[in-house]
């Protein structure tokens, strides 16, 4: 590998969504003729930085050049122009569309109206297939390809596009070990004729096989580029954990109560969760990390009964339950504010009140008859126990902002007086005043003896709020650490497993 | 205020139809008579009932455009089990559950089996047209006893009852709507459906209990419209649902769920109702009634396109209506 100049290169980009500071001054720089890995937790800002590189979002400030040249008015198709192409972790081909025709799709610049010569689009599919060495039929629906098959089908793709970079995120993440050593020769030919790779993966492990050199993100912040032959993993988990404390977490040790939740080795195919085994005490909040993808979401969904489970035993209060569905869940006492507050949270166009009481309504309603005095009740209770402000309670919940939303949310399973809650990135997307509030009212609960399972992707969060943590890889419990003997650094290495 | 701002599309659908009265008020007097005002009601009751269940339809965001083909089955069966003998309120319960029946079907197929509505509705639309026609052969029921026509109240009476007992019923369910769980489970699902799941309303059991409300509601239709003639069709309730899903949605419910009122529809029900004999009585060719009824109806939606706007805004900048 030579070194030459750079191809593809992110001066101080930096980026906001929303209040969320996703890139602050970050850097980047791509040679032709390298692979070169990038890698950060969940949130440090890896997504951002390549969907600006393709230029699907427009950066706030900071540079990109191309050749040493700087792009202005990047653009998804300059970035196609440019070459600049990108695979991600699911392949986006058209699975009722040949394979000829979905590589034929943005390759094929003639006017719409023009005949399509059929055999040229497939001698050129089946030319470039063979060039990434994929036995594929060129006349296959791509739906019915293996998801391998698929990728490579990508990688042609880009380059009958005459790709100069190629960015792949996560290429391996469902790839057998097979897949994965074909993968690495062709990226290797690609390589090797000078094409510049930027290769995202959470697979440590496999980066010194394949890169040349790896850049670190945390925070948005580029924390170093190094040559791959100078780290060991050790130093790579180093690098990557570390996000600053941004509040002061209101632990308080309270007395814990008996078992109010038990897995035993719990599983479900559909959802890809095997052999959990888990606890939570009355008054005890327990943390889930791992990445996104782990599993965590799946296994909340799963003691919620929205997948319910196939495999293993679920024990509430030392009493073995099936859940079967999200009503009965409630009844035995469970609540799950899920993630995405905006989309599955809340009802957005329903009122204040009528969201915080939407979980109770069998509560609320004699005979099926609302009953609106107490409702009302209910809800200014809630309304001003959590401090959600608003003029009235009666206005939509699509007037609040996050953190008000994410509070009308939780009010509805408070309301449902539950002995289990289950958080699911409790504090996602809201500000800082807001969080420390969620915070607040979590050790509250805690004290009044609620069992808390908070799933968050901070590792800051989880360190900060909870008595023990339990880490996820791959749909599995892999450890569970105690408070005490819990850092970051741990805590990232198991959930990267191996 | 805010009450204010969620009603304003019901608003404005009123203030058109107060418009439309005024003007024809002024050009044809005679229209305001109260036998004028009264076939009026008559005549629209069925199509009230039928709109009032295809609200609830749409509330959970699908729709049934197989009310007309039911409305169909329902009649010609009030009509048989009439002649048969049957005593009318077995005989109101009967066309009722029969509706209902049909409506059901509906249910599983959308519900549990998650079928597109349109579809699924589609089918029975042509299905038990056709049906119906086989079975009868086109032939119209005739002789029936004399206790079926206006339930052998008389025409007097039997009118009031026919437009009483469909006021009546809109009032049960507005207020249905508004003040029972279930109505609240209605809006919550047509919403966001998973979301609903989440918090433990099971959208399924819902939409289902929603179809065959619809069904039920359309037997009912059927048999008050029934009442009013000395025979029975075999080809009643042709372009019925097209009838309703209008005045549903010139009533300011939003075509993809989760926001409407039955007061909205009742004004659908009656400008779109009112349109055609309004227009033979200022003395227009009422060929025109159908392309201003369309008219109408884009005009309802264009002003959804501006207040639709008007939440895009809201949504997309949350802090402007935020509070600090």
């Amino acid at each position: 590998m030579s070194e030459s100049a750079s191809l593809l290169r992110a001066v101080d980009i930096d980026k906001s969504y929303a209040g969320v500071h996703a890139l602050r001054r970050a850097s980047f720089e791509l040679r032709a003729g390298e692979v070169h890995a990038l890698i950060g937790e969940n949130g440090a800002g890896k997504s951002t930085l390549i969907k600006i590189m393709t230029g699907a979002v427009v950066p706030d400030s900071g540079a990109i050049e191309f050749n040493g040249k700087p792009i202005t008015q990047n653009s998804p198709r300059l970035a196609k122009q440019l070459g600049i192409a990108a695979i991600y972790q699911q392949p986006a081909l058209f699975p009722e569309l040949s394979v000829a025709e979905n590589m034929a799709i943005g390759l094929e610049e003639r006017a719409i109206w023009s005949r399509v010569n059929w055999g040229e689009r497939r001698r050129r599919a089946t030319d470039l297939l063979a060039r990434v060495g994929a036995r594929v039929d060129p006349d296959a629906e791509a739906g019915d390809l293996t998801m391998p098959q698929q990728q490579l089908v990508e990688i042609a793709r880009a380059l009958g596009a005459d790709a100069k970079v190629l960015i792949m995120d996560e290429p391996t993440a469902s790839l057998s070990d097979e897949d994965t050593r074909n993968l690495f020769s062709v990226i290797e030919q690609l390589r090797d004729r000078g094409v510049g790779i930027i290769y995202i993966s959470h697979r440590l492990e496999e980066l010194p096989l394949i890169a040349g050199r790896v850049t670190v993100l945390r925070d948005g912040r580029t924390i170093d580029t190094r040559a791959m032959s100078e780290v060991n993993r050790q130093q790579l988990i180093q690098l990557m954990v570390g996000r600053e404390l941004s509040a002061v977490f209101p632990k308080r040790a309270v007395p814990l109560g008996d078992v109010v939740l038990e897995l035993r080795r719990l599983g479900c195919d559909a959802s890809g969760i095997h052999d959990v085994n888990l606890s939570v005490r009355a008054g005890e909040i327990v943390g889930l990390a791992g990445l996104v993808g782990a599993g965590r979401t799946e296994l909340a969904r799963m003691i919620f009964g929205i997948t319910p489970a196939d495999r293993g035993e679920i024990l509430l209060r030392e009493e073995e339950i099936r859940i079967e569905s999200a009503p009965q869940a409630i009844q035995s006492g469970i609540a799950y504010v899920p993630e995405d507050r905006r989309r599955h949270g809340v009802i957005l166009d329903l009122a204040i009140s009528a969201n915080i009481t939407l979980a109770s309504l069998d509560r609320l309603a004699r005979f099926g008859t609302m009953d609106f005095r107490h409702e009302k009740q209910v809800a200014a209770d809630y309304t001003r126990k959590l401090g959600i402000k608003t003029p009235s309670i009666f206005a939509p919940v699509a007037t609040l902002s996050g953190g008000n939303q994410q509070k009308v949310a939780l009010s509805r399973w408070l309301v449902t007086k539950p002995s289990l809650l289950i958080l699911d990135e409790p504090t996602q997307g809201i500000d800082v005043a807001a969080k420390a509030e969620v915070h607040e009212l979590m050790m509250e609960l805690a004290a009044q003896g609620v069992a808390i399972l908070m799933i968050s992707s901070e590792l800051p969060e989880i360190l900060g709020m909870s008595d023990r943590i339990a880490v996820m890889c791959k749909g599995t419990i892999v450890a569970t650490l105690d408070r005490a003997e819990a850092t970051q650094q741990n805590i990232l290495a198991l959930a990267l497993g191996h | 205020m805010m009450r204010l701002n969620r009603y304003k599309r019901e608003m404005s659908t009123a203030l058109a139809y107060v418009v439309l009265l005024v003007v024809v008020a002024i050009i044809a007097p005679s229209f305001c008579s109260g036998a004028n005002l009264r076939d009026l009601a008559l005549n629209n009751a069925p199509v009230l009932l039928v709109s009032i269940a295809m609200t609830l339809v749409i509330l959970i965001g699908q729709i049934d455009i197989s009310v007309g083909s039911q409305f169909a089955v329902a009649t010609v069966a009030a009509g048989w089990l009439a002649k048969s003998g049957m005593p009318i309120p077995l005989l109101l319960l009967c066309v009722i559950l029969i509706g209902a029946s049909m409506g059901a079907l509906n249910g599983v197929l959308v519900g549990w089996l998650r079928l597109p509505s349109i579809i699924v509705t589609l089918a029975m639309l042509v299905a038990w047209r056709d049906a119906l026609r086989w079975t009868t052969g086109g032939e119209w029921v005739q002789n029936l006893p004399a206790n079926f026509q206006w339930f052998g109240m008389g025409q007097q009476l039997g009118q009031w009852t026919i437009v009483l007992a469909s006021l009546i019923l809109l009032g049960l369910l507005s207020w249905a709507l508004g003040n029972l769980a279930a109505g609240r489970a209605v809006y919550a699902v047509g919403s966001d459906a998973e979301a609903a799941r989440l918090a433990g309303i099971d959208p399924a059991r819902v939409t289902f209990a929603v179809f065959t409300f619809m069904g039920a509601l359309v037997g009912l239709a059927a048999l008050l419209n029934a009442v009013r003639f000395s025979t029975v069709p075999s080809n009643a309730g042709l372009g019925l649902e097209l009838k309703a899903v209008a005045a549903v949605v010139v009533g300011g419910t939003a075509i993809t769920g989760g926001r409407g009122t039955l007061t909205g529809t009742f004004i659908g029900v009656a400008l779109l109702g009112t349109i055609g004999p309004a227009l033979t009585f200022a003395g227009i060719n009422p060929f025109w009634e159908k392309a201003i009824q369309g008219a109408i109806i884009m005009l309802a939606l264009g002003s959804d396109f501006v207040l639709g706007r008007v939440k895009r805004l809201h949504t997309a900048h949350p802090q402007i209506t935020q509070i600090p």
